[in-house]
Parts: structure tokens; sequence; C-alpha cells
């Protein structure tokens, strides 16, 4: 990517969340949230951080791969019992990636 | 400046445990996947949302187009619009250039501070104080960190492949999404459906799945009418 167009990304997504963010401070009195969007917006966190997470474990180059030599769905699932337990974004990284690396060494 | 202002600094004390971390993660993450020190920081200020900052740099790497980017980071943002409406009330005699800038610090965790003191506190509360304070906060430990973190992360070998840490730190917050059965239903149907759907062309199959499992997750509700549904 060119410095331009990675420029005009964040100015792209910044604008766009600085709207989310703002919209309905802005529309309070004029505009009601429609209660079956508020009641949608309520998914969205765990569907959109599901859809990147699968696919990332078991695509890891870009093809399906279930077998036990995808290290990255072995160790993403040593990550995910850790996620459960803790919902902890360091503790996972760690003990993810820390299996991640014993499997490539070890095999 | 008063003291409800300083209130929400001591509110968001505690909560900067887990916002510094993962303020650097974003931070080693932009310069892992090729940014500048510049361009990391102006990507931290303008779009200020760790979650898709991630998102963006997961892509980047993946060689995904520049639509689907955008896309992509806006829907993992479309959560804001539901703090915003929450938050409305409390703002609703301020100016809108005041608005603007309460509404650009919004974040998962000034929202979470300020709206459970506000449940709270039995005495009457500055709300916009109180909030600026907790967002304001947030937003300087946030910049520091991921200042931080880009100069860590050139440190950080290629050869180590922090592009896994990606998937595995939206794992930690698809975890702390899941609250009930309709929200696993929701990220069951988008996990699966993103995996179905991985071979549709400029990785559109992502935002796909995000929409689908929306749809789960909501069906899913509506099948149990009696239980309520509160935030």
């Amino acid at each position: 990517m060119s410095a331009l167009s990675i420029w005009l990304l964040f100015i792209a997504i910044g604008l766009g969340t600085f709207l989310l963010r703002f919209m309905f401070m802005y529309l309070f009195g004029k505009i009601e949230m429609p209660d079956w969007l508020r009641r949608a917006l309520r998914f969205v966190p765990a569907a959109a951080l599901a859809a990147l997470v699968f696919p990332a474990l078991t695509h890891p180059t870009g093809h399906l791969d279930l077998s036990a030599q995808n290290f990255r769905l072995l160790a993403g699932l040593g990550g995910a019992i850790v996620a459960w337990k803790t919902r902890n974004v360091l503790l996972t990284i760690l003990v993810g990636m820390a299996l991640l690396w014993i499997l490539e060494a070890a095999f | 400046m008063n003291k409800d202002f300083f209130g929400g600094v001591r509110g968001s004390l505690p909560i900067l445990i887990g916002v510094i971390p993962f303020a650097m993660i974003t931070g080693v993450g932009a310069v892992s996947v090729g940014l500048t020190f510049v361009e990391t920081m102006g990507m931290s200020v303008i779009i200020f949302a760790g979650a898709s900052q991630l998102v963006v740099y997961q892509l980047m790497g993946a060689g995904s187009p520049w639509l689907i980017m955008v896309l992509t980071a806006w829907v993992i943002n479309l959560r804001f619009t539901m703090y915003s409406a929450t938050l409305a009330p409390y703002f609703q005699k301020l100016s809108t250039w005041q608005k603007a800038v309460l509404a650009y610090m919004l974040s998962d965790q000034a929202f979470g501070v300020s709206l459970s003191h506000f449940m709270m506190a039995n005495k009457e509360v500055n709300h916009r104080w109180y909030y600026f304070g907790s967002a304001f906060t947030i937003w300087v430990a946030w910049q520091i960190s991921a200042a931080i973190g880009a100069l860590l992360g050139a440190l950080v070998p290629a050869s180590w492949g922090f592009d896994f840490a990606f998937p595995l730190s939206f794992m930690a917050l698809m975890f702390a999404a899941l609250r009930d059965r309709p929200t696993v239903v929701a990220a069951l149907a988008g996990g699966i459906i993103a995996v179905l759907a991985k071979g549709l062309p400029y990785n559109t199959g992502l935002v796909l799945a995000t929409f689908l499992g929306i749809a789960a997750g909501y069906f899913a509700e509506s099948l149990k009418p009696n239980q309520a549904v509160t935030q």
C-alpha cells in the first residue's frame, strides 16, 4: 500500500467511526434508536470477532487445513481455553504464541 | 475542571491495567505489518478504536482490498452507536462541538466506567465532567501506551510470527462478548459461516458472516419471548 492510501484508509475509518460515536448523541431528542437496531447491535462484537477468529485458525495459509499439522489451529484451541477462563487479552496472546513456538520447534 | 472530572479520572485508573497492554499490542501490531511510527500514532489518534485497528493489521497482512478494510473496521465499531445512544441523555444540554469532543473520546472502557458510576451514584453527579475525566484518562493512557508499543515493536523479529497475536487477541475479546445463549449463537454462526465463505472474493465472507451471525443471534433471542431483553 502506498503512504497516501494508508492515510486515506485511516481517515475513512476514523471519520466513519466518529460518526458512529457521535450520531445518536447529536440526534438525541430528534430520532430515537429503534428497538430492533438496539437488539441487533448487541450481537455485533460476538459475531464480528468470531468471523475473524475462526478462519484465521482453519485457513492459516489461505487453504482449509483441519489436520494436526495445522499448528495455528492447535495453538489457537489452547489460547481459546485461556481466553474462555480469563478473558485476558495479554495472557491469551502469551499462551497462544508460546504454544505455537513450542509446536513449531518440536515438530 | 471540578471534582467530578477527577472522580472520572480516579474511577478509570483500575481499568488502565487492561487498557495499557491492549494499546501496546496495537502499537507492536502496527509496526509488525510495516507501518512507520508516525503512521501508527496517526492511526491511533484518528481512529482510536483498538479492536478495529487490529483488524486492519490482520487484513493488511492478508493483502485485503482497501474497501474491505474500511467496511470491516466500521462493522467492528458499530457497537459505539449503542454506547452513544445510551449516554446521549446525559449530554443533552451540551453544545454540538462539546458533544463531538466527548463522542470522539468514547471507548468501551469509558462507557463502562461512566455508566456504572451513573447507575450507582446516589448523589448528584455532573455526568459530562465525570465522563470527560474517565474518557480523557483512558485516551491519554492509550496514546502513550500505543507509542511505547510502536517503539518496542521495532525490536520484535518477524520470525516470531506476531501476526498470530491478532486472532488470539480477538479470541479474548470474543469470549468477553459471550454473555448468554443468543450471543454464543451469534458467535458460532458468524465463525462457521466465515470459514465456509472464506473462498468468496475480496474477503467479503467476513462482512457477510458478521451480518448473518448478528441475524442468528437476533433470531435465537426472539425464540425466547419471555426472556427479558436488558443491556
